[in-house]
């Protein structure tokens, strides 16, 4: 009877398995389902998607403190969580860069950034990279837009002008969120953008 | 003497003033992307602020000063922020004495031509692209990459 059910257990394991899409060696594609992380936020406690409450989709973005790029969509970031967590998409930050090669993006700096900012939204730490690495990113800023079952729906650029917020034609992020809240279909599902290379650790 | 006073001062300025760095815009990647002739262009993609690309611009000033005359085109285009151009893109090229050819891409939306450059290229710099469409040489890199790998590759893309 014990053998039975130890071979029940493992075909249905088995069988459960097969309906996860795992990410690619070059991260997540647009359609795959994202592991949930749990990382440090800069306000002492962890934080995960699950963490998140009455979550519609979640908004991912690898951002840091250092890079142009990354300063010159602070502002529209804040702004992004401000306008789509009430209605159920949270912003989360995740800084993926390794301070030993970047001193400005170390934990501490982070904290006084979100601080000095008033951050609305959870500025994580990604000390391992792993979280980046599952991703896929590459670069800062690098988002993803997921849905309520963590399905990634939308990958790339906030907008298509980095670099003068009043220029921007296609807020591809708030389409995508706008989107998923009206139950249709994402209309520009991925784009790129220039950024700061992510500062990977050197083994 | 009052002529060759201001003559002097011509010559001067002149020697002083750094290259000029023509603002391209995307439709100009084409005259390289799909050039017929036999010249190798070694196009990156770079930033001032982007610490990885300006530690690798001596590899491809020595490349270009090497391989000019092997009709080896190294092309540095910035892709800093339009209102950093005539400040410091233009006081950077001038401090470092840049001798390879500076351009600077001015399309807000990088969209619309990273995927002309390489389709797998996810917009993260310094990233480089080798090619030369009549002979079929071509490589890109979305890495920084040290002076014997540049030379080595270029060197496999020679006659």
């Amino acid at each position: 009877m014990h053998k039975l059910s130890i071979l029940l257990f493992l075909v249905a394991g088995a069988f459960a398995l097969s309906f996860q899409s795992a990410p690619d060696a070059g991260g997540y594609q647009i359609g795959d389902t994202a592991e949930d992380f749990n990382l440090p936020s800069v306000k002492g406690k962890n934080v995960s998607m699950a963490s998140i409450k009455n979550a519609k989709g979640y908004v991912v973005i690898f951002t840091c403190n250092h890079c142009p790029y990354a300063k010159a969509y602070e502002q529209r970031i804040i702004e992004l969580h401000k306008k789509y967590a009430p209605l159920g998409f949270s912003v989360l930050a995740i800084s993926p860069n390794d301070p030993k090669i970047q001193p400005d993006d170390s934990f501490d700096k982070m904290k006084k950034l979100a601080k000095m900012k008033k951050y609305p939204f959870a500025y994580l730490f990604d000390e391992t990279q792993d979280v980046a690495k599952a991703f896929g990113a590459t670069r800062t800023p690098h988002v993803y837009v997921l849905d309520q079952n963590r399905v990634v729906r939308y990958i790339g650029a906030l907008d298509d002008n980095s670099e003068d917020a009043a220029k921007v034609k296609e807020p591809y992020a708030s389409q995508a969120i706008e989107a998923l809240l009206a139950g249709k279909e994402v209309p520009v599902k991925e784009t790129k953008a220039i950024g700061c290379s992510i500062k990977w650790k050197k083994s | 003497m009052r002529h060759f006073f201001l003559f002097f001062l011509l010559i001067l300025t002149l020697s002083l003033s750094a290259q000029e760095i023509p603002i391209i815009q995307k439709e100009d990647f084409k005259q390289w992307l799909e050039a017929d002739n036999d010249t190798l262009y070694v196009l990156n993609f770079w930033a001032t602020w982007c610490g990885p690309c300006v530690a690798e611009l001596p590899a491809f000033e020595k490349i270009h000063e090497r391989y000019a005359d092997q009709k080896v085109k190294v092309i540095l285009i910035s892709t800093d922020f339009r209102r950093n151009l005539d400040t410091q893109v233009k006081r950077f090229v001038r401090r470092k004495k840049l001798q390879s050819q500076v351009m600077f891409i001015n399309e807000p939306n990088p969209n619309d031509w990273i995927n002309w450059i390489d389709p797998d290229w996810t917009g993260a710099i310094p990233a480089t692209l080798i090619i030369s469409k009549r002979n079929g040489h071509r490589f890109f890199i979305e890495k920084a990459m040290t002076f014997n790998q540049l030379e080595e590759k270029i060197r496999t893309f020679l006659p």
